[in-house]
């Protein structure tokens, strides 16, 4: 009860039942949706839940990382390889995958704040590490170099070892972008959550106000890492393979950022928002590309419309609409 | 709150072979105001930096109640009861009023409801409390100055350090900030060290004056004996004189 009164506390009551009916939307979508609908919704939802993960460290604490696919392609080649390798299950095998990608992300972001490397130098580390990575991958008999990895496809449902179809990835990645976002909650409403707000907006100010900088940073792209990690763990197992040419990608980091940026850094809604926008102007792009057999018309299109959105609304389409319908999220 | 005793013990601190402060030695006693006056360049806010944790000084200590500060990170300098203000403003923009004052109440107060109320206390003292809901950014200079008192404050300083607060400030504000600092140290006796270029201020408001030139102490004492020092008017008020 306590829980749900500091998740609730300051919200409209308006705002509580549209978020009621979105949940409950959400709960029997797969009963009403078909095939193709259900897999937009597990993207979407795939993209909003890293996008709250990216968003605590960006939108939250303000140091960009560019290098994300980091954390989800440590924590996906690691479940997914104790599986290939020893039949070890993705939920023993995250608890090792979320420690070693939050281990990364320690040294990641010790490297970088120990020794103040701020703003693009801080990315540019970012980006060297994930593409180390990659290399060393590429190398790997373990994981099978750059030849990938590859799970036995088996639709049977057994969730011990987290194979089945869409349905139930789909339930699963539901119930992590719904944990993701009340976490994400819990955490801007605490001592953390605006510490971090006030590293984002001055870190010397904040410092000279008590906040121990390096230690509120440390934990920002650890919890981050950690909750990318298990974004790489159901992807490999949604997908069944993995290549360090497509897990370790510069392309698929920057994938990460899109829905905060898009729908609005810092806020809570931003990520989900974000992620409706893009997967939804993603398949309507691919849809017009097939219709009119140009190939490459939809990077074309989407690029053009990723630009109008930041454009005229550089600080997320979710603010805007938020005071619009009077949903009132400030971007604190 | 109550104050506590500051003692500078020969600092010193170089920029690269550039000698900016040397040998500086002065105390607050607990629950004084004291100023530190000198002209530009003269090393004032290097001293304040070597006290907050900013700079570590390359010669001497920092002790606050006879416990050395020098060489902590600003952070744990806050945490022994040091509170600092910025003489180039540093508000959190995007944050409101209210959050900017928090921020520093959670210092001492974990819990995020129990500091809001703390910030809100601060900022009515400060005649800021209409403006709470406000975006930091959108503050007049003389707001943001006393915002970054208001935030300084919240963190239950023993020690206040305030970097020229003044500066700005039309003389009827001067005097509301002066009366609200004179109020401030004789209901909490806190120690305040003021770095002020505003006269008028400093007259009304220190029971000591340390004046610094060319990064080195050249004269201590109660205003009216500075005003007349002859040192003092030769670098300093002896320029404006002239």
């Amino acid at each position: 009860m306590n829980l749900l009164r500091r998740l609730t506390d300051g919200v409209p009551s308006r705002a509580l039942w549209c978020l009621g009916l979105l949940l409950v939307g959400l709960l029997v979508a797969p009963a009403v949706l078909g095939k193709y609908g259900l897999s937009v919704l597990i993207l979407i939802l795939y993209f909003a839940y890293v996008g709250q993960a990216w968003n605590i460290m960006m939108g939250f604490a303000g140091q960009l990382s560019l290098g994300h696919a980091l954390y989800a392609g440590l924590g996906g080649y690691i479940a997914a390889g104790l599986f290939f390798h020893y039949g070890i299950g993705p939920w023993a095998g995250l608890f090792v995958a979320v420690a070693a990608a939050s281990a990364a992300g320690a040294v990641v972001g010790y490297l970088g704040f120990r020794f103040s490397l701020a703003g693009v130098y801080f990315a540019l580390l970012t980006i060297a590490f994930s593409e180390f990575t990659r290399i060393a991958f590429d190398h790997w008999g373990w994981v099978g170099g750059s030849g990938g990895l590859f799970l036995k496809v088996d639709a049977t449902v057994n969730l011990l070892n987290l194979r089945g179809g869409p349905i139930l990835f789909y339930y699963v990645i539901l119930a992590l972008a719904v944990g993701a976002f009340i976490l994400c909650r819990l955490l801007l409403e605490s001592r953390l959550g605006r510490y971090w707000l006030a590293i984002r907006e001055d870190a010397e100010a904040a410092q000279a106000v008590g906040v121990p900088v390096l230690r509120c940073k440390m934990i920002a792209v650890v919890i981050s890492a950690a909750m990318t990690a298990l974004a790489g763990v159901w992807n490999a197992f949604y997908y069944n393979n993995l290549f360090p040419e497509t897990a370790f990608a510069m392309g698929r980091s920057i994938e990460f950022t899109l829905a905060p940026i898009i729908g609005g850094l810092g806020t809570l809604f931003g990520p989900i928002v974000g992620a409706v926008v893009l997967t939804g102007l993603g398949e309507i792009f691919t849809d017009l590309s097939e219709v009119f057999h140009i190939s490459g018309i939809k990077q074309i299109f989407y690029g053009l419309a990723l630009l109008i959105i930041v454009m005229y609304r550089p600080a997320g389409v979710w603010p805007w609409l938020a005071d619009r319908f009077g949903f009132g999220e400030k971007r604190r | 709150m109550s104050g506590a005793h500051l003692e500078l013990a020969g600092v010193g601190k170089n920029f690269r072979g550039l000698r900016a402060v040397h040998d500086v030695s002065f105390a607050v006693p607990a629950g004084a105001i004291h100023a530190l006056i000198g002209p530009n360049g003269a090393g004032k806010t290097t001293i304040f930096n070597m006290i907050a944790g900013v700079y570590r000084p390359d010669a001497g200590q920092v002790n606050l109640d006879g416990k050395k500060i020098s060489g902590l990170r600003p952070d744990l300098v806050c945490d022994a009861g040091v509170g600092r203000t910025f003489q180039i403003v540093k508000p959190f923009k995007g944050l409101s009023v209210l959050e900017n004052v928090t921020v520093g109440a959670l210092h001492r107060r974990p819990n995020l409801t129990d500091a809001r109320a703390a910030a809100a206390d601060i900022l009515q003292g400060l005649g800021l409390h209409d403006r709470r809901n406000q975006a930091a950014e959108s503050l007049t200079l003389p707001d943001r100055k006393r915002l970054e008192v208001a935030r300084a404050l919240a963190t239950e300083p023993k020690l206040l350090l305030l970097d020229e607060v003044m500066a700005g400030l039309r003389p009827t504000e001067v005097d509301v900030m002066v009366a609200f600092l004179r109020d401030l140290n004789a209901r909490t006796g806190l120690t305040v060290l003021l770095i002020e270029h505003v006269m008028r201020a400093v007259m009304a408001l220190a029971a000591e004056v340390v004046v610094v030139s060319y990064g080195e102490k050249i004269a201590q004492g109660t205003p009216a004996e500075i005003a007349r020092h002859q040192a003092v008017l030769d670098v300093y008020l002896g320029e404006e004189e002239a």
